[in-house]
């Protein structure tokens, strides 16, 4: 544990990939097998539950340091980080132990679920006194569920396959599935990670998926795609589809659905898991689950709603039915086809799913020239997608979020469409984390409720709200609608703290309201209509595109312009 | 009392620490925000002298008094006592008709080092006074603030040092030129490697050795040609230089920070250096707490930092706790910068 608790520390205050690179082989190098399985599984995103409640937590810490709740909160809001705030008010450490990581998540922290709360708080104390600052740290973090390290996974495999001698590749293809959540991280799991024999767990046997490979945004103006992509004809330009990113492996007469964040899904989606049976065994296909209703995908909204709910009941199956489309080949007859070139691996996928409709194949757009593309790209709202994907014909299946070569090898391109955009007010302001902590980072936005008469009654309504007023009635309101948290440069970030700072009207808790003063354009990828919120409206990834110095506060949009977006937004009705 | 030029003794008729102009002040130390220059008359510690006529000019008009030795003013009797914060800073001690209060301007005492000498061996260490009412500083008045037993510290800077220079790559480390420079020179292994300087942490050097502190060798960077010397040396430099020209000289090089708000990840990650030493002249918070116990004091007040937490806290000790807002805390080069206004209501703005 305290091994792990400096390796955390090193990669927390280092910004170097080689300095991260360097601290993780010293680290595996000197750990023994069960640590390492369980370090492996942390720093590769693997989460463990929530075991403790944060309250708890809290409370504990204020016992045991003799401070009030309020002093608590107070050094709270300083900090940014519960975990954080817990290891430094917390008294020196009396005891000093050597436990390995294993023995303290297996023996210690697993077993805490579950139990009585009281036995809880004792335990927790117990182990806290026995920890230095980064000790109490961690072990805070991955107790109370927020545990978050800085470093990829591509390092941490850079890292293993360096110590161990091995391809980086082999090792990112093992660790596949590595921290799905039913399985438990043992020596002989990463012991297999690195060694030297032929992997068994990698082939037909078991259901383990491939890395995924990930596409970057083109960042070219239309008018330099031909200088830098060359012709059209040279790429496989599909929709870009707003669902989940999945694998369908279909192997040993069974099917696993495995998620972008390597998280077996298989049970979520049974009608995906039905018509995957259809399939050969050897077989694995790269696609984007999507709810799929009327013969187009539906908004992502749908989707987020059906994975949030616990029991798969047939109105759920029934309101939102979900498809997968197959856009990529990996595997077809137990044979590893990510070497072959993009147009190889999409005949063989036509070829694949010809008989088999149940599966959507993504269709393929076919125009002379990227200004038609381009055209059709216009499109892409009312077919319910984010634009196009465009993959070169020659290009092998890469790993992660690597590029390949330059801009027209392997790399995957994702060509979407401008974001939505409307002007809003910033109304109160709450202070981010981590580096973020003690400066105002994440904004409520409020657009008007009507347009303005002028300048003067725009003025009015920020007056009453400076006095405190409660809002009239039926009368010009600012109505709050999205929050935003990034978008901004460090620089235009202190430049908001300091304003917000100078114009706050109240305080509720770490939420500051202030005068309306700032107008920002706020960008987003799409808009729906919710019972959720105040407002009547939802926006999807909400993010600041710039702050509005030029505009005067009441020339702001209004609720009425938000909703002209939802009706050209086709993707709208739900 | 407080009045808009500082903190005003009336029956005295002088300012401790003003900042603007007045007639008389008394100085407590000679950081930025304390010592300003244009009053008439200076008061402050003989061990002071050096450094505080380094920064406001040789030729103030400047009475100096030994630590512990007093005069009489107007009926007030005035003392100046070591407040361990830096070379030459001082508690103001007053007593008139029986009353007595103490001003603390910065001050340090750690909490987890019970030996101050040795906590910070460049100054005379905090000496309690007993009081009716003292005036203490809040800077990290938080019980997030503990400062770790010192020797442990230098040993973390020292194995930073030793892996660079083995590497062949020079350590930047940055902090205050006046106090904090002086600390991290007395406190590192010397043996490790040359040390070289920033030109405004050398003028301090030569005060503090004047004032017989003892610092090791250390030589201006401009002065250095020999790029391998570099190469192992420890570089003290001030924040300010951080992403300058002046730091090219060094080529591939670790760069780090010195200051007690490294205390918390935020602020490390912030400052975008690859190491956040908490190395502060400020009590922590087992300090503060510490210090103000020894005064025996019934009545505190609380200035700069964390006003608020402090007075709430003290009052639920039982003790009477009230604030003054000062124009303190934009110490030196870029303290506040550090800690971008996050202070609540840290200065009187």
């Amino acid at each position: 544990m305290r091994n792990f608790a400096r390796l955390f520390a090193e990669l927390d205050a280092s910004t170097a990939t080689l300095a991260k690179v360097d601290a993780l082989k010293r680290y595996f190098a000197n750990a023994a097998s069960a640590d390492a399985a369980w370090a492996v599984y942390f720093l590769a995103g693997g989460k463990p539950r929530q075991v403790v409640p944060t309250a708890l937590l809290r409370a504990l810490a204020c016992r045991v340091a003799g401070i009030g709740e309020w002093l608590f909160e107070e050094s709270y809001q300083a900090v940014g980080d519960l975990a954080e705030t817990i290891a430094h008010v917390l008294p020196p450490p009396r005891r000093h132990s050597e436990v390995g990581l294993a023995e303290w998540v297996e023996e210690r922290l697993l077993p805490l679920r579950g139990a009585a709360p009281l036995d809880q708080a004792e335990r927790i104390a117990a182990y806290w006194d026995e920890l230095d600052t980064a000790g109490r740290f961690l072990l805070t973090k991955l107790i109370g569920g927020g545990f978050r390290v800085g470093v990829s996974k591509l390092l941490v495999q850079r890292a293993l396959a360096e110590g161990a001698g091995l391809d980086a590749k082999l090792v990112a293809q093992r660790m596949m599935g590595y921290t799905d959540a039913t399985l438990m991280p043992t020596a002989a799991r990463y012991d297999a990670l690195v060694s030297h024999e032929p992997s068994s767990s990698g082939g037909e046997s078991s259901g383990q998926p491939y890395p995924f490979f990930l596409a970057h945004p083109i960042e070219a103006p239309l008018a330099e795609f031909d200088a830098q992509l060359g012709p059209p004809v040279d790429w496989l330009v599909e929709w870009k589809y707003d669902g989940i990113r999945a694998q369908v492996v279909r192997r040993a007469g069974q099917v696993w659905i495995w998620s972008r964040g390597e998280e077996l899904v298989t049970e979520r989606f049974p009608e995906i898991e039905a018509s995957a049976r259809s399939l050969p065994d050897g077989c694995v296909l790269d696609g984007e689950i999507v709810v799929w209703k009327d013969d187009r995908p539906a908004p992502f909204n749908l989707l987020q709603q059906r994975i949030g709910r616990k029991t798969l009941n047939k109105r759920v199956l029934a309101d939102a039915p979900v498809a997968f489309i197959a856009y990529d080949l990996l595997e077809a007859g137990g044979v590893d086809l990510r070497e072959l070139p993009q147009s190889q691996r999409r005949q063989r996928l036509e070829e694949l799913l010809r008989e088999r409709p149940q599966i959507h194949l993504s269709p393929r757009e076919v125009r002379d020239s990227w200004r038609e593309l381009a055209t059709l790209r216009d499109e892409s709202r009312t077919r319910g997608v984010e634009g196009f994907m465009l993959k070169h014909r020659d290009a092998k299946y890469g790993t992660g979020r690597r590029k390949q070569g330059d801009l027209a090898g392997g790399t995957w391109w994702k060509w979407k469409i401008d974001p939505l955009s409307v002007d809003a007010v910033l109304v109160y302001a709450q202070a981010g984390h981590g580096r973020r902590a003690s400066v105002y980072t994440d904004y409520t936005f409020a657009v008007w409720s009507r347009t303005p008469r002028d300048a003067a009654e725009a003025a009015a309504v920020v007056d009453a709200i400076a006095n405190r007023e409660p809002p009239v009635p039926d009368a010009l309101q600012l109505v709050a609608f999205a929050k935003a948290y990034s978008g901004l440069s460090d620089e235009e970030f202190r430049e908001v703290d300091r304003v917000i700072r100078k114009t706050t009207l109240e305080k509720f808790g770490p939420v500051r309201s202030v005068k309306p003063t700032l107008v920002f354009e706020l960008g987003f990828e799409g808009i729906n209509r919710s019972t959720r919120h105040k407002s009547g409206i939802a926006v999807r990834f909400p993010r600041m595109l710039r702050i509005r110095g030029d505009k005067p506060l009441h020339e702001a949009d209004t609720l009425q312009t938000l909703e002209a977006l939802l009706g050209g937004d086709a993707a709208a009705d739900d | 009392m407080l009045r808009p030029e500082g903190l005003y003794c009336p029956p005295g008729d002088f300012y401790i620490d003003p900042w603007r102009p007045v007639d008389r002040a008394v100085i407590t130390h000679a950081h930025a925000d304390h010592a300003r220059v244009g009053h008439a008359h200076y008061l402050a510690a003989a061990a002071g002298e050096g450094v505080l006529r380094a920064r406001l000019g040789a030729e103030i008009d400047l009475q100096l008094l030994p630590y512990g030795e007093a005069i009489d003013h107007h009926g007030v009797r005035l003392s100046l006592h070591p407040a361990g914060h830096v070379l030459g800073s001082a508690q103001v001690r007053l007593e008139h008709r029986g009353e007595v209060w103490v001003a603390s301007g910065d001050y340090f005492v750690s909490g987890a080092d019970a030996d101050a000498r040795a906590a910070n061996p460049t100054c005379a260490p905090f000496e309690p006074v007993r009081c009716h009412c003292f005036i203490t500083e809040s800077t990290f008045g938080l019980p997030i603030y503990r400062w770790q037993p010192q020797r442990e510290l230098f040993a973390e800077i020292d194995t930073w040092w030793r892996a660079n220079a083995e590497a062949g790559r020079a350590s930047l480390l940055m902090g205050y030129s006046f106090g904090k420079a002086q600390r991290i020179l007395a406190g590192v292994d010397p043996s490790i490697g040359p040390i070289v300087v920033h030109g405004a942490v050398e003028t301090l050097n030569r005060a503090y050795r004047a004032a017989g502190v003892a610092l090791p060798d250390t030589q201006l960077a401009v002065d250095v040609t020999d790029k391998a010397l570099l190469r192992r040396a420890l570089v003290v430099a001030p924040p300010s230089v951080h992403g300058s020209a002046w730091t090219r000289r060094f080529g591939e090089h670790s760069d780090a920070f010195a200051s007690g708000w490294m205390q918390l990840r935020g602020a490390r990650r912030r400052r975008a250096v690859d190491r956040g030493f908490v190395l502060s002249d400020h009590a922590d918070w087992p300090g503060l707490q510490r210090a103000i116990a020894a005064t025996g004091a019934q009545r505190v007040i609380v200035t700069h930092g964390y006003e608020a937490v402090m007075v709430r806290w003290l009052a639920e000790q039982g003790l009477q706790a009230s604030a003054f807002q000062t124009e303190y805390g934009d110490e030196q080069e870029g303290a506040a910068e550090a800690q971008p206004e996050a202070t609540p209501g840290a200065i009187a703005r």
